[in-house]
């Protein structure tokens, strides 16, 4: 799950800063690319994509900083995974 | 004393666009100008709101809610809008917080406040403006500190929908590291309301400016998460205010043009109809359009929003910016129909006007949705 799910999240970061370019390692608040909008629409768009819902506790700014730790946060959340 | 919701359970149901129109034309169409004059709502509607479950119906069905898709309730919005805009902003600051709690709260506060929210029973109110910061949201001065485990709230907000009348706040304040949202009940210590009387538009919101003096709140206050996700609450929140000030915003268009294809329906000049006059079609047809433009618009924030799409956030912000400069623009053109009789108490579309310029400011002023839509448009075209 997890490589899949990088690939989309990094589609997805892409996608709103395609003159960007960013690596699944790169912290993107470090790039200055976060805001509270693009957070939020980060959430939902893990949310929605990977049907997970992504409580409290987890919604830490660690988890969001890159493409590889929010692909690990799907993969905690995911009910699937073995 | 037995409520309208306990005596009458099951009657007047609100469950779509069509039985809001209905609920709107009788319980709300005849009386909004007198709500307009009177600068309030009578406690009279705020049940029959009960009894018809418009509070918050799109709360989940285990929590006692209707479970009503957000398309549905923007339908719903909107006919509210259409019949007055005041009453459809007590529904917009109720939903912002209602959602927030369902969508922020620990299991704890959503057992507390959700099924006495979605029931009506507590009324409620975003409390984020301050008398020097409204849409910078960054400027709020309100605070809290840590205290015995709690927290301890000062601060003044202002220009607060239903400020006057709710039994809970959800306000914004500062906090070491961030801004945190905090539920505090009305009837805290510390907790001062004062009307806000004699404004522009809707005037029967019963808009409040309210301190809090060192309010102490327990631990359970804190609405969602601390730290750097806290501003994902106020934006989710603010979000789905701008969806129902943009259907708001439709309900007046609507209402403009319902008005207007009356009036120019019986008023003649120099023996010719108004409807017949060019110039008169042109203003009709040109609020037909952006009626139709504008509730587009908002089913497409609101499919997204069903979704979960994240593009529902920029599509909204595009939908409340079209549909409330379009609605300020008409309800102008709608007095202009009226001429001197637009100027008076006896045709809406006084009110209409007054009303529409609050939708260009609240939920974030329209120079602030134009500087996030073009921010947006540079990151995904430029």
């Amino acid at each position: 799950m997890s490589g899949n799910a990088k690939e989309q999240i990094l589609d997805f970061v892409r996608a709103r800063y395609p003159q960007a370019e960013i690596d699944e390692t790169q912290d993107i608040f470090a790039l200055g690319f976060v805001n509270s909008l693009f957070a939020m629409e980060l959430v939902m768009y893990i949310e929605k994509t990977f049907e997970v819902t992504i409580p409290n506790d987890e919604l830490k700014i660690d988890n969001f900083r890159s493409a590889n730790t929010m692909a690990e946060l799907v993969d905690r959340l995911s009910p699937a995974r073995v | 004393m037995a409520t309208l919701a306990e005596t009458a359970p099951g009657t007047l149901q609100v469950t779509d666009r069509k039985s809001a129109r209905a609920f709107v034309d009788t319980h709300i169409v005849p009386y909004a100008d007198a709500y307009d004059r009177q600068g309030r709502v009578p406690e009279e509607l705020l049940e029959r709101m009960t009894a018809a479950g418009l509070w918050a119906p799109f709360l989940p069905r285990e929590t006692g809610g209707g479970g009503m898709d957000l398309v549905t309730l923007g339908e719903v919005h909107e006919e509210v809008g259409r019949g007055c805009s005041s009453v459809r902003s007590l529904l917009t600051v109720h939903t912002m917080v209602s959602w927030a709690v369902q969508r922020w709260g620990s299991p704890a506060q959503r057992e507390r406040w959700v099924p006495a929210l979605g029931r009506g029973d507590v009324l409620a109110a975003f409390c984020l403006s301050e008398p020097g910061a409204g849409s910078d949201a960054s400027g709020i001065a309100s605070h809290v500190v840590e205290k015995n485990g709690g927290w301890v709230l000062n601060g003044v907000k202002k220009w607060i929908t239903n400020g006057q009348r709710a039994d809970l706040f959800l306000v914004f304040a500062r906090t070491a590291t961030s801004i945190g949202a905090f539920l505090v009940p009305r009837d805290s210590p510390g907790v001062e309301v004062t009307p806000i009387e004699d404004v522009l538009g809707t005037r029967a919101s019963m808009i409040a400016e309210i301190s809090f003096r060192d309010v102490a709140l327990g631990p359970d206050a804190l609405l969602g998460p601390s730290g750097f996700t806290a501003g994902m609450v106020l934006t989710g929140t603010l979000d789905l205010g701008r969806y129902s000030v943009a259907t708001g915003s439709v309900g007046i268009i609507q209402a403009a043009l319902e008005a207007c294809a009356a009036y120019a329906s019986r008023r003649t000049v120099g023996g010719t109809l108004l409807k017949d006059l060019p110039l008169i079609q042109a203003k009709l047809s040109d609020m037909v359009t952006d009626a139709r433009a504008a509730r587009l618009l908002v089913a497409e924030a609101g499919r997204l929003k069903d979704a979960g799409e994240a593009s529902t956030i920029m599509a909204t912000w595009v939908a409340k910016y079209f549909a409330s400069t379009a609605a300020a623009r008409h309800a102008s053109e709608a007095v202009q129909i009226h001429g001197a009789n637009g100027c008076g108490h006896d045709y809406p579309v006084a009110r209409l006007y007054r009303d529409a310029k609050v939708m260009e400011i609240i939920e974030g002023s329209n120079e602030i949705q134009r500087i996030t839509i073009a921010s947006q448009a540079e990151r995904e075209i430029i």
